[in-house]
């Protein structure tokens, strides 16, 4: 199949061994990645501020990147970006009257699938040491970020391909559910309520003891890893903090290419 | 323009309705409203066994007492659940079999002759039967025969309620309708679940504030009756009340 | 009447729902307040949790929900013909209808109704009893009774304890979240007359002194004030949901009932409480059922109050309708499951929000019932992360998230009208720029090209501290450090030849195509896989 990759903007300028990690996972699998190079972000920081108008052009953008590109499904390492997708891509194009637009993004929604839900609904991955090799001996705790857990209803399937990786064990930081406190303008608008929350998430993830933590959304790992970082800052006596760690990452390391804890991939969500 | 009018008049505005004010005084509905789906449960089929379990366990999770009796036994059972009372009230419909055993006062209430309020809060207990039962939910429903004035089943610090084995539906929905069928639409009702409770401070629930700190549910299972279905068969059985 | 109709302006609701402050502001001040968190997060986790057990217990909690969004969409559609057909039930049943178009109107009539009812005790004032209820806290009716030498006295133990700790409610269902048993004690001692030196901080003892406190007033009192759960329009029926017998007290004993109810509580028809009597409690209290719930229609002789009112309340409610997205906010049951849920509200509290209605449902509520230009309420929509708990918790469906994005756009659509098209803030400077440099995949590029400067230019252990409003993140995180290489030139350097392959297949087949048209024979078809879904649901079950 031809399977056409969503990087993200984030994954993209930020993180892009997520990306290369999803390229590999899907490879291994005997499917051809594209790459549609006009893409470039969903507009979730533009709609979620409350800048319809400057979103319209890069809504467009993304339907158009996609909408002529020749695949079968369109894949992101990402449920916050599949989710704009859905849930707001239409809504942007009613905004500004564009029904046209609203329509093909829609079509263009329909197609593109978060990397779990791709994986696991489309591409039969049931057993990730068995079908693709996995293997990262550490022990995961899983945050399932918001708008895949609650717009994209992705259930357990990212912490279920997580427990088939050999050596992986997956465990849940307490209040696993409750948000990390990113929200996008939100940590820039209302400091101090975004770092409260973060400074929970922080505590419930180095209470677990697990070395790293996982999820499916690189910009909340981003937020959780700069909290445990700082944290690690303020506090350097205490162990390690966990190492925020893509999902796709974790599936993709193999017992040949281990992902290797190291300094850099510990100091705080600083993923290359 | 009176508020009446101008409220009618922003509504109609604000939901885009344009042409001519009727002698309501609104612009009519021209495009039709959103259909209600009605998927939810509406009926029930376990047994009138298992719906006074299940009603017998959420009312002891309200922290009710209650007990399972036969008809005979009835009399006797109120008369002990209410060994603290030297008076009691009970609507003046109610059969006065079910107090019969009582050895204390009994005092009367109805709409024609109401007991005074300064009465209601020094009488011991209240008696009443109720309409119906919602097995699911723990709720008795006070309306109509049986069940006397709202009032009755409020001011007295303890509540006895017998409700009989038939009544007891499983569901809300199932409820509402029979308080329908019943008739009881628009008449006063109560639906009480456990004595009083709050749960205002620290949402810490304590039970009895402002309504009856003590509520006795019994139940009443005609052992002649033969092992019905809830729903349409209990339903569609004679209402014993009746022959009350 | 029968004129030709011409619309109406939208008029904003007045009364308790305007922020003092912004909400950063006092956010900010609230999370100082270690006892407030503590008791706010002791009580939200505790109804959370009990909600989540009693919602998973029901298998058509779905349908229910899906029910009563849409019986609650027809009350909006149908706002008129179900308005007057509840007046005239209602006033068929022996009750009195009155309108009220804002605030000032409602407390007005209350008032007059007051006024005529109730006698005049030796001081000079009045005495009416009430329910609590958030129609009445919004058009702030107790304050002004007050102003007009009646007392209300509240007989909810919550609103009892905000009221004699001259304090304001933080939660609409629990009003004294905010308080701990040893603060009620203390407010107890200080604001009963009646209470007893050696009470203790048990919440039975304090529960039992408010019993106390309050009887002779519910057995005297001749007049008594309460909102409404539902109004339903087929048979003019009303209804107050509530645990401790003071509703029940409040609508039987006294000779004169005055409910305060908004426009929008509504239900088409009895067959509906079949779904709101299942979606109400366990949404709000995690219950099963409430303890007690009362109906009454209009006056029963012999049974309750001789004078049955009820003032049905417009206060910004028919602008909020105006909103086609928006009107989805007035389908709100007063639950609370939002705020329970609520990360934000839970650290915050209900203060925070100013407005009565606090937490996700205020968050949108109050700038749609007072205008979204109205600047002292322009915060709100931002005190949220968009987690989305509220919406998967709202017994009716409300898409909080989805409104709370679109009042940020109405916000600053406002503000760059009146301000020019200037943008204002360095936010606005950034997502201007962003917008521009993320709807073109060239121009990402070129900027990621400035990657590997960035890298050698941050420290190793990342990003510690940025000036201006990224200063906001950098306080609490680190930002990590650039990577050398963005995915887009990694992936072009690695397929730059496969690239120009496919470019060159593209080029030929479409030369292919343009002769089959000049020579007028059928285009031969796009080959490429089979035809794909463009449906998610049907290609998950492929």
């Amino acid at each position: 199949m031809r399977i056409a990759l969503f990087a993200t903007c984030i994954v993209d300028a930020m993180y892009p061994e997520v990306a290369k990690a999803t390229v590999s996972i899907l490879e291994r699998l005997g499917h051809t990645v594209t790459f549609p190079e006009r893409q470039a972000c969903c507009g979730q920081m533009h709609i979620n501020s409350g800048k319809f108008a400057q979103a319209y052009p890069v809504v467009k953008n993304h339907v158009e990147a996609f909408e002529d590109a020749d695949f079968d499904y369109a894949v992101a390492p990402s449920g916050s970006c599949v989710a704009s997708l859905g849930h707001q891509h239409p809504m942007i194009a009613e905004y500004m009257g564009d029904e046209d637009l609203a329509s093909r993004a829609t079509q263009v929604a329909g197609r593109t699938y978060e990397l779990s839900q791709l994986l696991t609904d489309v591409l039969g991955v049931t057993d990730a040491a068995a079908q693709l090799g996995s293997y990262f001996p550490h022990t995961i705790a899983y945050h399932p970020s918001c708008h895949g857990m609650r717009l994209l209803r992705l259930g357990d399937r990212q912490s279920d391909l997580l427990q088939t990786v050999e050596g992986a064990v997956v465990v849940s930081p307490e209040n696993w559910d409750a948000c990390c406190g990113f929200g996008g303008t939100f940590s820039v608008k209302n400091p101090q309520v975004s770092t409260a929350m973060l400074t929970d998430k922080v505590e419930a993830l180095i209470n677990t003891g697990a070395s790293v933590c996982s999820g499916g959304d690189a910009s909340c790992l981003m937020h959780i890893g700069g909290g445990l970082q700082r944290r690690h800052e303020l506090l350097p006596a205490q162990a390690t903090p966990p190492a925020t760690v893509h999902f796709a990452r974790v599936l993709a390391a193999t017992r040949e290419h281990p992902l290797i804890l190291n300094e850099e991939l510990v100091s705080g969500g600083a993923l290359r | 323009m009176d508020a009446r009018s101008v409220i009618l008049e922003r509504i109609s505005s604000s939901l885009g309705r344009t042409g001519r004010l009727n002698a309501e005084g609104y612009v009519p509905i021209t495009a039709p409203a959103p259909e209600v789906p009605h998927a939810y449960r509406t009926a029930s089929d376990l047994s009138t066994e298992r719906l006074i379990e299940i009603f017998a366990d959420r009312l002891a999770d309200y922290n009710a007492g209650v007990a399972r009796v036969s008809a005979a036994e009835l009399p006797a059972t109120v008369a002990r659940l209410l060994d603290e009372a030297d008076d009691i009230v009970i609507p003046a419909d109610l059969d006065r079999a079910w107090v019969g055993e009582f050895a204390g006062r009994v005092l009367t209430d109805s709409r024609e002759e109401p007991q005074p309020v300064d009465v209601l809060n020094a009488v011991g207990a209240v008696v009443t039967g109720s309409t119906t039962a919602i097995a699911d939910t723990g709720t008795i429903c006070l309306s109509g025969p049986h069940c006397g004035r709202r009032v009755i089943t409020l001011v007295p610090d303890h509540h006895v309620c017998v409700v009989r084995a038939a009544d007891i539906v499983e569901i809300v929905p199932q409820a509402v309708a029979r308080l329908q069928e019943a008739g009881l639409s628009t008449a006063p009702q109560t639906w009480a679940s456990g004595p009083s409770a709050t749960v205002d401070i620290e949402f810490e629930r304590v039970a009895g504030v402002h309504g009856p700190r003590r509520l006795d549910v019994v139940i009443v299972v005609d052992e002649d009756e033969p092992e019905a279905h809830a729903g349409t068969q209990a339903a569609a059985q004679a209402d014993p009340r009746d022959s009350a | 009447m029968s004129t030709t109709f011409i619309g109406m302006p939208t008029v904003p609701g007045t009364g308790n729902l305007f922020e003092r402050a912004p909400f950063p502001q006092v956010a900010q001040h609230e999370l100082g307040n270690v006892q407030l968190r503590t008791n706010l997060t002791k009580a939200t986790t505790a109804i959370r949790t009990k909600r989540a057990a009693r919602v998973a217990e029901l298998g058509d909690w779905e349908d229910l929900r899906d029910s009563g969004a849409a019986a609650k969409d027809v009350v909006l559609a149908r706002l008129p013909e179900l308005l007057t057909q509840f007046e005239a039930a209602f006033t068929a049943a022996g009750g009195t209808v009155h309108w009220a178009r804002d605030a000032q109107e409602a407390n007005a009539i209350v008032r007059g109704l007051v006024e005529d009812s109730a006698p005049l005790n030796e001081d000079g004032r009045r005495e009416v009893i009430k329910v609590k209820s958030m129609a009445t806290q919004e058009i702030g009716l107790n304050e002004y009774l007050e102003d007009h030498d009646i007392d209300a006295y509240e007989t909810d133990l919550a609103e009892l304890i905000v009221q004699l700790g001259h304090d304001k409610p933080s939660h609409i269902l629990v009003p004294a979240i905010h308080r701990n048993r040893h603060e009620i004690r203390q407010i107890f001692l200080r604001g009963m007359e009646d209470a007893d030196p050696n009470l203790g901080t048990e919440p039975r003892e304090l529960a039992e002194a408010s019993r106390k406190h309050l009887r002779k007033k519910f057995l005297t009192t001749k007049v008594a004030i309460s909102g409404a759960n539902f109004g339903i329009a087929e048979t003019g029926t009303l209804s107050v949901v509530e645990s401790e017998g003071n509703g029940r007290m409040c609508v039987t004993l006294p000779e004169t009932l005055i409910t305060v109810m908004g426009i929008e509580k509504l239900l088409p028809t009895i067959d509906d409480l079949g779904v709101f009597m299942q979606l109400l409690p366990r949404s709000s209290t995690g219950e099963r059922m409430n303890p007690y719930s009362s109906f009454w229609t209009g006056v029963t002789p012999g049974d309750g109050p001789r004078n049955v009112h009820v003032v049905l309340l417009d206060n910004g409610r028919t602008r909020a309708l105006a909103d086609q997205h928006g009107r989805q906010a007035l389908r709100c049951i007063r639950c609370s499951a939002c705020m329970n849920v609520c990360p934000v509200y839970e650290r915050t509290g209900g203060h925070a929000y100013g407005s009565v209605y606090p937490g996700p449902i205020g968050a949108i509520l109050t700038p749609l019932l007072t205008g979204t230009d109205a600047e002292e309420n322009s915060t709100l929509p931002y005190a949220s992360s968009l987690c989305g708990a509220c919406f998967d918790a709202c017994p009716v469906k409300i898409d909080i998230p989805q409104m709370l994005v679109r009042l940020r756009n109405e916000g600053n659509v406002v503000k760059e009208s009146e301000h020019g098209r200037l943008p204002k803030t360095q936010l606005d400077v950034a997502l201007t720029g962003a917008s521009w440099l993320m709807s073109d995949g060239r121009r990402m590029a070129l900027m990621e090209k400035g990657l590997p400067l960035a890298k050698l230019l941050s420290p190793k252990a990342g990003i510690r501290s940025l000036p201006g409003i990224a200063g906001a993140w950098t306080s609490s995180r680190t930002i990590p450090r650039p990577p050398r290489q963005s995915f887009r030139s990694w992936w072009s350097a690695e397929h730059r030849e496969e690239a120009r392959e496919e470019r060159r297949e593209a080029r030929d087949r479409a030369q292919f195509r343009r002769f089959e048209a000049r020579s007028g024979a059928e285009p031969a078809p796009e080959a490429g896989p089979a035809p794909r879904s463009e449906n998610q649901h049907e290609t998950k079950e492929s």
